[in-house]
């Protein structure tokens, strides 16, 4: 449906202009003089630099395998996150953990765990749907590589990223 | 028929209608851990208590009449089990009463109170009865603060069943299994109270053909498949409905696949066929599928060994050395009983265009286990008789062939089994000037064949069969074939025209559609209107599946 757009009313001094051209140059003024006296910072040297320090707590980066504080990895290969995976960037072969093993009441490990880096899309419901805690999106964003099978990530570059995490889940734990 | 209240509403069932089939009928599902269609109802799991009332009775012992009409109803104050008591004359049920939300709700925080919450390493998530209920009745936390008790897990309680004690609810459907339907009655309760678990009798072991039944019927994780263990969730598996083809009863199936791999072949009710159940000889006879050997496309012998070649080129060099023998005695076929009927027909075809006079089937007949294996292990003995590629005694012309074969009298075969394994020796077989087979796992003929065609096995294909008993049900395709191998009919139908021209086939419904003209007992039938549970198609002989329920009322729900 056609529509008028109401003509604005201007004021005098808007109808000349200049009063807004030289408030517009007085801004310019102002950064070239911070400029000069060395006040502005507008370069950082990435990546020798780089702005993970002000990164927030919950920032998305890539998706990382975390063990638990006695070094056990908390993936038992449920596969909820390959399924969730809207880009499918997820694989797992699960495995058995043989019956000699500290870690005989868990049963289940990943035996390969694989993210596509090029697939994934950061989106986090890995993270979000993984009932064991085992998986989180850490810090690291800038994820490189020269061919395509580099981009994908085995499980030993994820828990190579991801480290160890603490978390609540103990069930586990033999006694329990 | 029997009036009966569920919630409110009047309604009629026949007499004998358990009350929690009536109200699944009904359209009330009532859940429950311990009953089963197929089995005896002890009543123990306690899941399906529903308010029950029955008509209140006047000084005259006539039911009292209420401003409807209706029988007034008499409620009793205590809830009642549902799956092991049978409809009466005006009784009323209430299926979702706050005394009865009340009550499952209960029965839940029992049921959870050891369980181990290991869902994410349990091989029955996504299809456990517990989770399933847990999220409709049962409460979000638990209120439960002691040590839970401990219980054996991972045991092996057979060749094929392990044994996680804690996730099981002790609702004995694997132990009435085990008693009244694979006769083997191996399974039972030891211990009292919290302590009491499923254990198999000692010395003993649960080794029967039908262990993994239990596996299917266990509406928790207790019972896994020792060979399904961890080998995939259930919620990746594609599952497609086809029968089982290794022997002649063709038992109902469900094949589960993901991106081109079966992992596992569990069965599907069909009251004239299987019930609900299949041996487990059966169902983990699938592996062959995936063998690294398969045959990725057809090949021809160049010089002593076989060289993989184009569709087009094994097609004409098997067409011209068939032809080269063809109209004379000199050409001999093997068909095999456990084609589908569309390639036996097309095999028939083919036989005729070449005029082909000796040939019959391999018959294949073991021990019948009086259960559900019979003793003819061909799944499709009836159809090869019916088109005409055996007579009424299937392998009675062999000894002829491998007479033939021997003396020299024939010179090239058309095999569709392992030739070996029809009396022919290996010696004989290497005599023959030519030999056109069709497999897709190598053996002694393959070795010496001079074309073999890649074709496709049982889960890679669509066809029909029909069972011992004269029923007529249908394959289908859950994954595809390997490499170049292609569907038997289509190579069938290629060889054909290479052999007598175009036949106007394009899928495989025109080859039942021609079928279905030509022979009349297919006659108005198509491959969509087998359906999933087959038809009967000729009058059998066999009473395999029917014994199977014969004191159990047929029960049409979906199995629990």
């Amino acid at each position: 449906m056609a529509y008028t757009v109401p003509r604005p009313k201007l004021t005098l001094a808007e109808k000349f202009y200049l009063p807004q051209v030289v408030a517009g140059l007085l801004i310019t003024w102002k950064h070239f003089k911070n400029m000069l006296l060395g006040r502005t910072k507008i370069i950082m040297q990435y990546p020798e630099e780089k702005w993970d320090a002000s990164m927030p707590s919950y920032y998305r980066g890539a998706p990382t395998l975390v063990r638990d504080e006695h070094g056990r990895e908390r993936c038992v290969a449920c596969q909820l996150c390959e399924f969730i995976c809207p880009p499918r960037a997820i694989r797992i072969k699960p495995g058995e953990i043989p019956p000699a093993s500290k870690w005989a009441k868990v049963e289940k490990y990943p035996e390969e765990f694989d993210i596509d880096m090029i697939r994934c899309i950061y989106c986090g419901l890995c993270e979000e749907v993984c009932p064991e805690q085992a998986i989180f999106l850490r810090k690291d964003y800038a994820i490189t590589g020269l061919s395509r099978s580099e981009m994908i990530h085995n499980k030993a570059k994820l828990y190579e990223l991801g480290g160890v995490m603490d978390g609540v889940v103990n069930k586990w734990n033999p006694k329990k | 028929m029997v009036n009966v209240q569920i919630d409110g509403v009047w309604m009629q069932f026949p007499k004998g209608t358990r009350m929690i089939e009536a109200c699944t009928q009904a359209g009330k599902f009532i859940p429950r851990y311990c009953y089963h269609p197929k089995l005896s109802s002890p009543g123990n799991c306690r899941m399906c208590l529903i308010e029950m009332g029955m008509p209140k009775m006047g000084p005259d012992r006539k039911p009292v009449l209420g401003a409807d009409g209706k029988p007034e109803i008499a409620w009793i104050p205590r809830p009642q089990i549902s799956c092991a008591q049978d409809i009466a004359e005006g009784m009323g049920i209430r299926t979702s009463s706050p005394m009865v939300e009340d009550c499952r709700k209960g029965v839940m925080e029992f049921l959870l109170i050891n369980h181990p919450l290991d869902c994410p390493i349990c091989d029955q998530a996504g299809e456990c009865r517990l989770q399933e209920f847990s999220v409709e009745y049962g409460n979000a936390q638990s209120r439960f603060l002691d040590q839970k008790v401990k219980k054996p897990k991972n045991v092996e309680l057979g060749p094929r069943v392990t044994l996680d004690a804690e996730r099981c609810v002790l609702c004995s459907r694997c132990i009435r299994f085990m008693k009244e339907v694979a006769n083997d009655d191996v399974l039972g309760f030891v211990d009292r109270g919290s302590f009491s678990t499923i254990a198999c009798h000692p010395d003993r072991q649960l080794d029967s053909n039908y262990s993994l039944n239990t596996v299917d019927i266990c509406p928790v994780g207790a019972l896994t498949s020792s060979d399904f263990r961890f080998k995939m969730r259930v919620w990746f598996l594609k599952e497609t409905k086809s029968i089982d083809v290794n022997d002649g009863l063709g038992c109902n199936i469900t094949i589960g696949s993901r991106e081109n791999i079966i992992y596992r072949i569990t069965p599907r009710e069909n009251n004239d066929v299987n019930s609900c159940w299949m041996p487990d000889s059966h169902r983990l006879n699938f592996k062959y599928l995936h063998n690294e050997r398969r045959f990725l496309g057809p090949q021809i012998k160049t010089g002593s060994s076989l060289a993989p070649v184009e569709w087009p080129v094994a097609i004409n060099r098997a067409a011209e050395q068939l032809k080269k023998y063809a109209l004379t005695s000199s050409l001999a076929m093997i068909a095999s009983a456990r084609m589908t009927n569309e390639e036996l027909f097309l095999v028939g075809r083919l036989a005729k265009a070449l005029g082909i006079q000796k040939f019959d089937v391999l018959p294949r007949v073991g021990e019948a286990d009086g259960i559900l294996i019979p003793a003819d292990r061909n799944s499709n003995t009836s159809g090869a008789k019916l088109l005409g590629l055996t007579g009424e005694r299937p392998g009675a012309r062999l000894p002829e062939i491998a007479e033939g074969v021997r003396t020299g009298a024939i010179k090239a075969l058309l095999c569709f089994e392992d030739a070996t394994r029809c009396g022919i020796s290996e010696t004989d077989l290497a005599k023959l000037e030519s030999i056109v087979t069709m497999d897709i796992l190598p053996n002694k003929t393959t070795a010496l064949a001079s074309v073999v065609l890649a074709s496709s096995g049982f889960a890679e294909k669509r066809g029909s069969l029909i069972n011992i008993n004269g029923r007529l049900q249908r394959l289908n395709r859950a994954i595809s074939a390997p490499g170049e191998a292609r569907d038997d009919w289509e190579i069938l139908r290629d060889l054909i025209q290479a052999v007598s021209g175009s036949n106007g086939i394009y899928m495989i419904e025109d080859v039942f559609k021609q079928m279905a003209e030509e022979v009349s007992a297919f006659a108005g039938l198509s491959l969509s209107k087998i359906g999933d549970l087959g038809v009967q198609l000729l009058s059998g002989d066999g009473k395999a599946a029917e014994r199977l329920d014969a004191d159990q009322p047929v029960a049409k729900t979906p199995t629990a």
